[in-house]
This record gives C-alpha cells, structure tokens and sequence, in this order.
C-alpha cells in the first residue's frame, strides 16, 4: 500500500494526469464557447486530428515547438471553417456535418502519414520543461505540477480569461444570446451568423492545439487515430461544465487521471492488462454522465439553425 | 385602382415633415399579400395606433420597419429622406426601437445583460458603472421596480415587457418607439402602467407606433388611428376626429373600416365582445362531472406549483378560469388532463377516481384537454389535416386494421370534421402547418369533440384569433354545455370569460385566490382576485 504512495508514483501520476489533461482543457474550452454560441462541434475529434498532424508535420520539419502548435491551431480552425460554413452559413446538419468531419479528418490523416512517414516512423526530441523558480523545488509537486511545458500555464489561464469573456465583455454576452435566444440577438443589431462562425472557429482553433500538444509534448510523434476518443471526452466536459469555463479545468484533470493511472501503475511495478485500464477513460464518462448528467445545462439554440424572421 | 380608401387624406391637413413616412410599401410572402401599397406617417411625440384583426398585416408592418424584413416596394422616409432599413441595426441607428409582441429577451441573461446586448466594445471590457447608472435613469422614467442584476427569466411577463421597452430605449437617441400589441399579457394594472409610461414617453419627445387589435387600446391611447385589413391601409382617424368625437362613433366608424360590409352584424361582436351569447343562468344543470380536491404540485424551474387547489364542474356547466398567464393555469389543466403528475388531493371523474390513470384511459371516460400549444402539443406540423384529425387514436379501428392504414375512412372521418366545424384547408391532404391559427383551433375542437367527450379543458382556446373565429370557437363550446358538456376555459381575457361563463375562478401563483358567480360587474372583483396574492406584478 505504501507503494501506492510514493514519491515516484506519485510525480508520475500528477504529471501524467497533467500532459493527458492538457489537450481536453484547450478543446473543452473552445467546445464550450461555441457551444455557448449554439454550435455543437460533433467534429471536435476531427479538428484534434487535423491539429495533430500538422502540427507534426511543421514540428518535424521545422524543429520549432513553436510553430509546430500555430500550425495545430490553423489546421483545427481550417476544419471548424467547413463546419462554420456549411452549417452556420447554409444551416446544414450539424450532427451530420460533424460525423462527416471526423471522417474526413481520420481518412486524410492517417493516409498521409502513411504516406510520407510509414517507412521512417520519425519522432521529435523531448519537449522543452518550464519550471516555475521556487516552487519547482517543491516535493512531488515541483516536480510534476511546476515542472511542465509553458503551454500547460497558457491552458490553465486560458480558462479564466474564457470565464471573463464570457461574462464581463460585449463580445461574450454576444455569444451566450446567440447560443440561447438568436433572435433577441438579431434584434439588438449583432450578427448571428457572425458571432456563430466566431465561436466555431475557436473551438477549431482550441482543439487544433489540444491536437498538437497531444504530439508535440504529449507523445513526440504522430499516429493514425492518436486522439483516441479525446475530441468527444472534450465535449462532455465542455456540456458538464454548463458555461462555466474553469469547471473545464477541473474536468479535464479527473479526465486526465483516469488516462494517466495506466502509466503511474506500471512505473512502480503493478502491472494491469492495459486493456482494462484504457477502458478506464470511458467509463469515468459513462459515471460521470450517470452522476451528473442531470444537471448539465445546455443553451437553448444549441444545435438549431437560424433563420431571421422564422420562429 | 384600388388603393387605400377612407379617410387617409385627412392626414394631409397636419402641416410640417412627418418623423417617418411610409409610402406605398408592400411585402409579400408566398401565397400572400402582406402588405398592399401602405401610406404611414408619424410625427414627433405622437402615438400612432395601427388597428387590424390578426393577419391584417401589422406585424409584417412593423418587420418592415425594424429592418427584419425588405419590403418588396415602396419606400421609407425618416425626416424627409429617404431611407432603407435593411438590418434591424439599421433601424437602432435610427433611433428605431421595438418591443416585439414575443419578447426577445434572453431569459438566462440578467435584465443589465439583456439591455447591453449589442453594445459596442468586442473584446474590452463592459463598462458595468455607467451601464447600471443608465438603467437607473430609465427605471426612474418608467417606475420599475425589479433590479439589474436579477435573471430575466425569473421576473413575471409585466416585468419582462417593461425590460423590452427599456431595450428599446437604451441605445441613446431613440425617436421611435413601435410597441407590438404590448397589452397581451397585462394585467388591468399592468395596462394602466403602460398608459403611463407612453405618457411619459411622449411627452419627452418620443414617437410611439402601437400596434393592437383592440379597439378601445387604440381609441384609448392612440393620436392617430390607422386600420388595416388584409394587407390594405382602409381607413384612418385624424387627431382632430379623435378629439371630437364620441367614443361610440369613433368605435361605429373603425368597425366598418375593420370589417367593411358586414361591419353592421360583426360590430356587435367586436363592442360587446362576448357577452351577447351567454347560456341563461338559471338553466339546469346536471350531476357533479369533475371533482379537483385540494391538489399540490411541486413547483420546478418552468412549472408553477398548485397549492390546495379545488374545483367542481356540473354537467352542462362552464367554469372559467381568469388570471395572469403563467400563474399555475396551465400545470392545473396538465393535471386534470394526466400529463403532469400531482401530489395527495383527488381527482374525480363522475365520483370516480381517476388519479392513477393515464392520459388515454382518461380520454377513454369522457376527458379532453385542448392544449394552448396548438402547434407544438396539439399537432404535428409535417402530418396532413386528416392524420392529425386522428392523431390520438393512431393504431385503433376503424383508422387503422391489423396495423394497416385505412386511408379512405381518415380522410372520409376528417372530412366530416372539417365541413362541420368549417375549418378552411386546400383538402385534407394538406399539411397542417400551413393553416392558420383559427383553422388549427377549430380542427382540435373538431377532433376532441367527436366521440361524446363529457369533460373538456379548453386552455386560452382563443388565444391569438381573430374576433371570427373565436366568436365561432365560443360559440361551440356554449353549444356543447347546453348539450350537457362540463368546460372548463382558461383564458386571460377576463371579458371573454364573463361572456362565457357561470362561474369564474381566479388563479395567482397557483392558489384559486377565489370564485365568483358570474353576473354584471363581475370583472372588478376578478381583477382585484388576480392581483390579490400576485403582488410584484405590475
């Protein structure tokens, strides 16, 4: 039991849940604001695939963390554009245009890993740490918590500031009116359409960089269908957190933990087919949904188009 | 040519450019003609009333105006140039602002949020001090009493409406106030309110356009009349002829703009609106039909509890329910109908107890619930008038054999339906969306009065029809209690309830705050019963 314990199992699991929860607190975060909005990003998956792989691809390329997770953020956005387009503009399906951006993502993807890097496998170098001066010299908690990449800090902060602007600016209360009552929003002189293709491309934005933190720190290289289910945890987060964008930070990281058990287990030597223990994740949705789902709250418009005059 | 009629010249005779001028706008949808070729002019720090029945084309009028829709031609003139308002943020640039007849609000924002909506600033932050000293300045001119900070939804429909007016006035510079028939869910006092608030409003300077279908609102609060029917601009009252005249004469007068030729029969409808047909009093009335016996119900976010609520119906008698919408009226009918659960009391359907049955083992003994949610609840849109016509005995004989649709005897069933009840569809082919309100009601009263119905709960069952349809509407459910039907109406129109009646209850925040027997006079002490235990809705 002691073992259990430990310092080492310990720092491996905290930074572990971290690095795993890193990815479903940027597209969380994008998911809620445009579900805020009233867009459901079925295809939050898709843009988490899209961001992968590219960021990959400029990471590889370029040796640059850096542009490698811009490039993560551009790929997702360019996925939320055909969502934006095809249903925020021409008031298409959102469910099925969701559906169909997965595919797209997970078709185009693995084919063209498979075709510039099947043979070589390349992998990128250790990601850079940032270790906060002080507290990194904390037990356990120096090392895993304030021991990470800077982007971790950036995720963190990101909530809050999300928290502020949707409450405290003109351009979030934009957002929760067109996700709730469109048409009061329509009448009050703001686009609809606008404040929609916004929001969406955010979440494309957001899970675009879970996408690439999920390569460039997380794994190190890229893999066909790496996101595993990520992109609809993400929306279960984002539908739990009911508007409130730091709540995200908190599912994220019990998200997190449940993906990162597997790993602290096995470094202090208890070994669990790890068949069980990927299944872990998902079951943690299914309780979570069983014990909370109740009181998730959802924007009224979510989902539904909308056409000005209709009613 | 057959252009705007009546008195519209007299118009002419006021000197100095108009505020806003229409000139020959139209606007049609498909199939219909909205708007035909409508001369509008309104001046600085006057009300202009915009008269019609429903489908008159008021609404498609004011969408015009606050820039929801285009009109097909014509053109606008706001101070003497022409104008195209082709966003509502168009029209707020103009200082047109409007309080739609569905309110617009935000119901999870707060009133301060719901009125900042649409403010300049993007991404910086909302300059909260400034924005509250303003909704202070303008709770002042309109005497509210709610804060800012409370959650929109939370606040009664009064409430909300006047939130609506200081939506439409926040924005600095407004000059136009279009008010969408504002008084739909007032209370008297409520009306009184917003006889003085526009008041005050036009006394600063402001323009009103007040759209009703109620004459004496127009005649009331209006400087100028205009009335519409069918899409056309048929008359109007000037200033001066509203000064003048007796309201009976100016009552005379608009009827036969409304209604033109039969304006002599409909004139009695429209003045006294409901009461000519009432069943005689001192008929006689059957056994005790529906037993209510101190029913609870928890309340919840979007449902107002019942507390201890009691009634009694006699075969052949019609019991009315008057209050504010949204004090319990609504859960109360779920209840006796089956489709909402309630907590200890009884239920008793001819002494029997029907607490534990469902919605169609109910049904099955003689009880029927007209829904007010005549699209949503009562129908289903994409079915034709003969499916809907069946909707509740789907699967049964003879509609239906060994799961098989019998096409022939729908339609012939539905048929008999609508020639009877004279519901005006294409055939009964057609999809049941596209008929109009008053034809929806009369296909619900058709199908729940065939199969000898004993109890019916008619909730609001004239609630946005024209003065035709729902004389016709009343006219039906008189008919069947003198044919030994128990009825129970809800309705928030207190006149319609005293034409209609014998005895009236009165509901607030889910207590019968009392019941009178109808007879002259009734409508103070019901106006009184509705506010009793209402309180902060004025």
């Amino acid at each position: 039991m002691s073992d259990l314990l430990s310092q080492d199992f310990l720092t491996a699991l905290i930074s572990g849940a971290l690095v795993a929860s890193v990815p479903l607190l940027f597209a969380s975060l994008g998911e809620l604001i445009s579900e805020q909005a009233g867009v459901l990003n079925v295809g939050l998956e898709g843009y988490m695939l899209f961001g992968a792989f590219l960021s990959f691809v400029i990471a590889y390329n370029t040796g640059s963390e850096l542009l490698g997770l811009l490039g993560g953020i551009v790929a997702g956005a360019f996925g939320a554009l055909i969502m934006a387009v095809l249903c925020v503009r021409m008031n298409l399906d959102q469910i099925v245009i969701g559906i169909a951006i997965i595919l797209l993502a997970e078709g185009s993807t693995s084919l063209l890993n498979d075709a510039a890097y099947a043979e070589t496998r390349p992998s990128l170098g250790t990601p850079s740490e940032f270790a906060i001066p002080l507290l990194k010299d904390i037990p356990i908690l120096g090392e895993s918590v304030f021991s990470q990449h800077w982007i971790v800090y950036v995720g963190i902060a990101l909530a809050f500031f999300v928290r502020w602007m949707l409450l405290r600016t003109s351009a979030g209360l934009s957002l929760r009116a067109a996700g709730e009552q469109p048409q009061a929003l329509d009448v009050a002189g703001v686009s609809v359409v606008k404040t929609r293709m916004l929001a969406t491309l955010c979440a494309g934005a957001l899970g675009g960089l879970g996408g690439a933190f999920l390569v460039i720190v997380g794994a190190g290289s890229f893999t066909p269908f790496i996101t595993q289910g990520a992109g609809f945890i993400a929306i279960v987060i984002a539908m739990l957190s009911r508007g409130r964008a730091p709540w995200t930070i908190l599912g994220s990281i019990l998200f997190g933990i449940s993906l990162s058990v597997a790993t602290a287990l096995q470094l202090i030597g208890i070994s669990i087919p790890t068949d069980y223990v990927q299944m872990l994740p998902f079951i943690v949705v299914i309780v979570v949904l069983v014990l909370f789902a109740r009181r998730s709250y959802l924007p009224s418009a979510l989902a539904l188009p909308y056409v000005r005059g209709e009613r | 040519m057959s252009g705007p009629t009546g008195t519209a010249s007299t118009e002419s005779g006021t000197s100095g450019t108009p505020l806003l001028e229409l000139r020959g706008i139209s606007k049609s949808f498909p199939g219909v003609l909205a708007n035909d070729r409508i001369d509008l002019e309104l001046r600085a720090g006057e009300v202009h009333a915009l008269l019609g029945e429903n489908g008159a084309g008021k609404s498609t009028l004011i969408s015009i105006l606050s820039g929801m829709y285009h009109p097909d031609a014509g053109e606008i003139l706001f101070e003497g140039s022409e104008v195209r308002i082709d966003s509502p943020r168009t029209a707020i640039e103009l200082g047109i602002g409007t309080v739609y007849q569905h309110l617009t609000l935000v119901p999870t924002l707060s009133v301060l949020e719901n009125l900042m909506l649409g403010s300049e600033g993007g991404f910086g932050k909302l300059d909260l001090e400034a924005e509250r000293r303003r909704f202070d300045e303008l709770a002042e001119l309109l005497g509210v009493d709610f804060s800012p900070g409370a959650r929109t939804g939370a606040l009664a429909l009064g409430q909300q409406q006047q939130v609506e007016i200081m939506k439409a006035l926040w924005r600095g510079g407004s000059r136009i106030l279009i008010l969408d028939e504002p008084t739909s869910m007032l209370t008297p006092q409520g009306y009184e309110d917003l006889r003085n608030e526009v008041k005050h409003l036009t006394a600063d300077g402001l323009s009103v356009v007040l759209i009703t279908h109620k004459l004496h609102e127009a005649i009331e609060l209006g400087d100028r009349i205009s009335v519409l029917r069918r899409g056309r601009k048929v008359g109007a009252v000037s200033p001066a002829e509203l000064r003048d005249q007796s309201e009976e004469q100016l009552s005379e007068q608009i009827v036969g703009m409304m209604f033109g030729e039969q304006a002599s029969e409909l004139g009695a409808v429209e003045l006294e609106p409901v009461a000519a047909g009432r069943l005689s009093p001192d008929r006689k009335l059957g056994e005790v039909a529906l037993t209510v016996r101190d029913i609870d119900l928890e309340p919840d976010d979007d449902v107002t509890g019942l507390n201890q609520v009691s009634l009694k119906i006699r075969a052949g008698e019609i019991l009315g329910i008057a209050g504010v919408d949204g004090n319990g009226q609504r859960e109360l009918a779920e209840v006796v109908a089956g489709q909402r659960r309630h907590v200890g009391g009884e239920l008793l359907l001819f002494d029997q107890d029907i607490s534990g049955l469902g919605v169609r083992k109910r049904e099955r003994r003689g009880l029927r619930y007209i829904t007010d949610d005549r699209l949503g609840e009562g129908t289903v849109g994409d079915l034709d008038v003969a499916m809907n016509s069946v909707l509740k005995q789907i699967g049964s004989p003879p509609f239906w054999k060994r799961g098989a649709e019998r096409r022939d005897e729908i339609d012939r069933f539905a048929e008999d339906l609508v020639e009877r009840f004279d519901v005006r569809t294409p055939s009964v082919q057609t999809r049941i969306a596209n008929l109009s309100g008053g034809n929806v009601q009369k296909l619900l009263l058709a199908r729940e009065f065939s199969g000898d119905p004993k109890v019916v709960i008619f909730n609001k069952p004239t609630h946005g029809l024209d003065v035709r349809t729902a004389e016709f509407v009343r006219d039906r459910i008189r008919e069947a209690a003198s044919g030994g039907l128990a009825a129970l109406v809800i309705s928030t129109e207190i006149v319609e309830l005293v034409g209609l009646c014998d005895r009236i209850a009165v509901m607030s925040r889910g207590v019968i705050t009392g019941e009178v027997e109808n007879r002259p006079g009734v409508e103070e002490e019901i106006g009184a019963l509705m506010i009793a235990r209402a309180g902060g809705n004025s």
